[in-house]
C-alpha cells in the first residue's frame, strides 16, 4: 500500500469507528472523552482539559425508540443521536457540551436521554456586536468551570491557548487538505474525502493534523491529470450518509468545496488572536458567517457560495438538505434565487439518515449530471 | 373621531384591531414608516418613534382564521419554501410576495385580491426577537434580504439556567441601545427618552389590564372562556404600547368582574371540568375546537400562551425591560417551563391538560413529552396531545381531535370521582 494509502485508510476506519478511536486515546492516555453537539462548541476548552472532544453525528439508523419522544417532524440527524442516547451510544462518555443555536437543539439540550452530565450554552446571535463577544466569553467561562468541575481537572489560560494554536493548526491545514483534495479528485472521491475530514471528530487536532499534512504533501508531489467528471460544491449540514456520497462518486462528480456544518464551516475560519483565550474562542462566532445558524442580518451565505463556485471552477452546488431541518430549510429559497440570478446550477437532494433506499437521489443525480 | 366610549369590550377589540391596520395603510400613502414586528419583540422603541407596526403572526392568523391560509401558502412553496417550516412564516412570505408582486408590476394579484385578511402595507424596516423562537430569526433575515431593508435584531440567548445572570441582561440592554441608535439613523431624527418613558408607562399599564383578565379564569366557575384570550390576545401583540390595549382590556376585565357580581359565568350553568390548553390555537379550526370541548362541558381556564405577553417591567430600567423579554417560559430550561405551567394549571383550578402538538413549531412541541410526564407526577391530571398546526389546515384532523378530547373527558371523569371516593 502506498503511504496515501495508508494515511487514507487509517483516517477512515477512524471515522468508521468513533468507539475505538475512543479506546485507543483511553489506551495511550489514560483519559476519557466529553461528547461534543453540533454545533461550533468550543472543542479547545475540553482539549486544554486533556480530554478527547468527540464529535456526535448521530449515524444511520432506523428509529424506533426514539419515536417515544420525537416527533417524525424532527430532523433526522436529531432523531438518530435521540435514539443512539436511548440504547446508551453515549454513555461513556465523561459530559456533554451542548449548544443551541436552533430551535431543536434548545428542546433537545433539556432531555438527555443518557447518563453524562450535560453543559448548555448559547451562542448569542445579534453577533456583530461587542456586546455578544462579552456574552459569549462569560458562557464559554461558565462551560470552563463546570468543565474543571465534573472532570476534576484545571483548565489555564495556558494550556488553553496551546489548544487553540492546535486547533487553528489543524484548520489551516484542513483547507490546504480541501484545495489540494480538489486537484487530486481521482484519488480522493467524495467517499475518501468525508472519512479524511470526518476523523477530525473523533481524534486529538494535532495528530490529526500530522496525517493530513502528510497526505498533503503526498499528493501534492503527483502529477495533476485532467479530470474529465464533474466539479460540485456541497452545502448544507452533512452529506451522510455514505450511500449519498457513492451516487455522487459513480456518476463521475468530484467535491472540490463544501459549505457543510459538519466539515468546512468548522475550520474556515481560525480562532483570532488576542489576549484572553475565552474571548478569543468568542470572537471566532462573531467573525464566523454563511451559515443558517449564524443569524446574519446580510444573508451572505448566497454570495459566499457563489464566491466559491467561481473560485473552485465548480459546475455546479448540490444542496444536501437534512430532512426537516427548519435553519436551512429556511435559507434555500434565497440562495436558491441568487444561484437562478448569477446563473448557478443547483441540485436539491435530500440527507435522510434513516431511509436505505437511494433510488430517488441516484435519479435526481443522474440526470442532473446529464443537464450538466 | 369614532366615539369609542359606548362600545363593548368585543366591539372595541374589532375597532382598533381595524384601526390599527387602517393607521399602517395611511402612513404608507403618507410616505411614513411602517415596520413589521415579531409578536414579542419589544414595541417600545418604534413607537416611541412614531412608526407604524404591523404583526405579521397576528395578520396570519387572521389568514388562518377566515379560511385563506392554502392560497398563500402555494406562493409560499412556489417560492420554495418547504412545508416543514413554520406556517405563520410560511403564510406571511406568501404574502409579502404578493406584495411585492404587487408593487413591481402595479397589478394586483388574484390571491392577493382573493385574501380575507385586512390588507396591509409593505414594510420599510423589520424587528425580530427570538424569545419565542429562532425561527423568528431566519425568517425576518429573509424579509429583510427580500425586500432590501433593515433588520434590527433582539437576541435573547435562550436561558438554560435560571435565574437569568445578569450578563445575559447586559446583552440584551446593550442590543437596546444599539436598536435605539439603528432606528435614529433609519428615521433621522434624535430618539426621545421622555416619550420613551412614557411609551413603556403605557405598555405597563396594558399589561396590567391583559393580567387582569387572565386572572379572572380563576374563579369557579369561570366568567371567562379561555378561548377569548386567544382572540383578544391580537391587541396585547399589536397595541400593546398604544392605550389601545388597555383600553379595551379593562372593558373586557370589567365586563368580566360585573358578570361575576352577577353570577353570568361563561358557560352558563355549564361548566363540568376545566382545562389548560398547551400550546397555539388552531387558527383554521377553532370553532371546531371550542366547540368540542364545549359539547362535554370542558372549559378552558388555564394557558400559559397568553402570558408570554405578561411583559411587567420598571419603566425607565432598561434591564428590567431586558429581563422581561427575555423570561417567556418558552425560552427557559425545563424545570422553569414546568414551574410555569404548573402555576397555570392550579391557577386555573384545571382538571386536565391538553397538549398542541404543533406541525409548524418544533419549539412548542419537543419538550411537550417531558413536560407532560414531569406535570403529571406531580398533579396526577390527566393529559392528552392532538396534532395540529396553528395556521396550515392541513395538518390538523378534527376526528383525531374530537377523539382525543373525549379520552380526556373519560379520565377526568373518572378521576373526580375517584377523588370524590376515597
Ligand atoms: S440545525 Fe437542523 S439538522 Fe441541526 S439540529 Fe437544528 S434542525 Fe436539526
Ligand atoms: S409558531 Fe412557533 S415557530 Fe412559528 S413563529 Fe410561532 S413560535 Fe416561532
Amino acid at each position: 500500500m502506498s503511504r496515501i494509502e495508508t494515511i487514507i485508510s487509517e483516517l477512515s476506519s477512524i471515522s468508521n469507528n468513533p468507539k475505538k478511536a475512543m479506546e485507543d486515546y483511553k489506551k495511550e492516555t489514560g483519559k476519557g472523552a466529553v461528547g461534543v453537539m453540533p454545533y461550533y462548541a468550543p472543542e479547545e476548552i475540553i482539549h486544554a482539559a486533556g480530554l478527547l472532544p468527540v464529535g456526535i453525528w448521530g449515524g444511520q439508523k432506523s428509529i424506533s425508540k426514539a419515536r417515544a419522544f420525537l416527533p417524525p417532524f424532527a430532523c433526522s440527524i436529531m432523531q438518530s443521536v435521540m435514539e443512539m442516547q436511548l440504547e446508551g451510544v453515549y454513555d461513556n462518555l465523561e459530559a456533554i457540551l451542548f449548544p443551541v443555536p436552533c430551535d431543536t437543539l434548545k428542546c433537545l439540550s433539556q432531555k438527555w436521554k443518557g447518563t453524562s452530565p450535560v453543559i448548555v450554552f448559547t451562542h448569542p446571535q445579534n453577533r456583530k456586536l461587542e456586546a455578544a463577544n462579552k456574552f459569549l466569553a462569560e458562557e464559554y467561562r461558565l462551560v470552563r468551570e463546570k468543565l474543571e468541575r465534573i472532570l476534576d481537572v484545571k483548565i489555564t489560560d495556558e494550556a488553553l491557548t496551546k489548544s487553540i494554536d492546535i486547533y487553528n493548526e489543524n484548520r489551516k491545514v484542513m483547507r490546504e487538505f480541501v484545495d489540494i483534495a480538489a486537484a487530486y479528485p481521482q484519488i480522493i472521491d467524495p467517499i475518501k474525502r468525508h472519512a479524511i475530514i470526518k476523523a477530525r471528530s473523533f481524534m486529538e487536532k494535532s495528530k490529526h493534523t500530522a496525517m493530513v499534512k502528510e497526505l498533503n504533501s503526498e499528493l501534492k508531489s503527483l502529477p495533476v491529470e485532467d479530470f474529465t467528471g464533474k466539479r460540485v460544491v456541497l452545502t448544507g449540514i452533512m452529506a451522510e450518509p455514505n450511500e449519498v456520497l457513492e451516487i455522487l462518486k459513480e456518476n463521475g462528480f468530484a467535491v472540490v468545496a463544501d459549505d457543510l456544518a459538519q466539515e468546512s464551516r468548522q475550520f474556515r475560519n481560525d480562532v483570532p488572536l488576542g489576549p484572553d483565550p475565552l474571548y478569543r474562542l468568542a470572537k471566532w462566532w462573531q467573525e464566523f458567517d454563511g451559515c443558517s445558524l449564524a443569524t446574519d442580518a446580510k444573508k451572505s451565505r448566497g454570495p459566499m457560495l457563489i464566491d466559491t463556485v467561481k473560485s473552485s471552477k465548480a459546475d455546479a452546488v448540490v444542496v444536501c438538505m437534512m430532512k426537516f431541518c427548519d435553519p436551512e430549510e429556511f435559507d434555500y429559497p434565497i440562495y436558491y434565487r441568487q444561484f437562478e440570478e448569477a446563473g448557478i446550477k443547483s441540485l436539491f437532494i435530500e440527507i435522510d439518515l434513516e431511509t436505505t433506499s437511494f433510488e430517488q437521489t441516484k435519479t435526481r443525480v443522474q440526470s442532473f449530471s446529464e443537464m450538466l | 373621531m369614532t366615539d369609542t366610549s359606548n362600545m363593548s369590550a368585543k366591539e372595541l377589540l374589532g375597532f382598533y384591531q381595524e384601526e390599527l391596520y387602517e393607521e399602517a395603510r395611511r402612513a404608507k400613502k403618507e410616505g411614513k414608516l411602517v415596520c413589521w414586528s415579531a409578536s414579542v419583540a419589544p414595541s417600545e422603541f418604534c413607537v416611541t418613534m412614531d412608526i407604524a407596526m404591523i404583526y405579521p403572526e397576528t395578520h396570519a392568523a387572521g389568514i388562518g382564521a377566515r379560511k385563506g391560509a392554502l392560497d398563500v401558502l402555494e406562493v409560499a412553496d412556489e417560492k420554495g419554501y418547504n412545508v416543514d417550516t413554520c406556517s405563520y412564516a410560511r403564510v406571511n412570505m406568501g404574502y409579502m410576495e404578493l406584495l411585492k408582486q404587487e408593487a413591481l408590476t402595479g397589478k394586483t394579484p388574484e390571491k392577493l385580491e382573493k385574501s380575507p385578511a385586512a390588507r396591509i402595507p409593505l414594510p420599510d424596516l423589520v424587528i425580530t426577537c427570538n424569545n419565542i423562537c429562532n425561527t423568528l430569526l431566519k425568517w425576518y433575515e429573509n424579509l429583510a434580504v427580500e425586500l432590501n431593508i433593515p433588520l434590527i435584531i433582539i437576541d435573547v440567548p435562550f436561558n438554560h439556567t435560571m435565574p437569568i445572570p445578569q450578563y445575559s441582561k447586559d446583552y440584551i440592554a446593550e442590543q437596546f441601545k444599539n436598536a435605539i441608535s439603528q432606528l435614529e439613523e433609519i428615521c433621522g431624527k434624535k430618539f426621545d427618552y421622555d416619550k420613551f418613558l412614557k411609551v413603556q408607562e403605557q405598555t405597563q399599564r396594558s399589561v396590567a389590564q391583559w393580567n387582569r383578565i387572565a386572572s379572572l379564569s380563576s374563579h369557579k366557575p369561570s366568567p371567562l372562556n379561555g378561548f377569548d384570550l386567544f382572540n383578544y390576545m391580537a391587541l396585547i401583540v399589536c397595541a400593546r404600547s398604544r392605550d389601545y390595549a388597555e383600553i379595551t382590556f379593562k372593558k373586557f376585565a370589567d365586563e368580566l368582574e360585573e358578570n361575576l357580581k352577577n353570577g353570568i359565568y361563561a358557560f352558563k350553568g355549564n361548566e363540568q371540568k376545566r382545562v389548560t390548553w398547551e400550546g397555539i390555537a388552531v387558527w383554521p379550526h377553532l370553532g371546531h375546537t371550542f366547540k368540542g370541548l364545549k359539547n362535554l362541558g370542558n372549559i378552558m381556564t388555564g394557558s400559559a400562551y397568553p402570558g408570554l405577553w405578561n411583559l411587567s417591567y420598571t419603566p425607565g430600567d432598561m434591564s428590567s425591560m431586558a429581563e422581561a423579554y427575555t423570561r417567556i417560559y418558552i425560552n427557559t430550561c425545563l424545570d422553569n417551563k414546568v414551574k410555569v405551567l404548573s402555576d397555570i394549571i392550579s391557577g386555573g383550578k384545571c382538571d386536565g391538560v391538553i397538549y398542541h402538538q404543533n406541525r409548524s413549531c418544533k419549539l412548542m412541541s419537543f419538550l411537550n413529552v417531558e413536560t407532560a410526564d414531569i406535570l403529571q407526577k406531580g398533579n396526577h391530571l390527566p393529559y392528552v396531545s392532538f396534532d395540529g398546526d396553528q395556521t396550515d389546515p392541513r395538518n390538523f384532523s378534527p376526528a383525531q381531535f374530537d377523539t382525543r378530547i373525549q379520552a380526556l373527558d373519560e379520565m377526568m371523569k373518572q378521576n373526580k370521582e375517584g377523588v370524590s371516593n376515597e
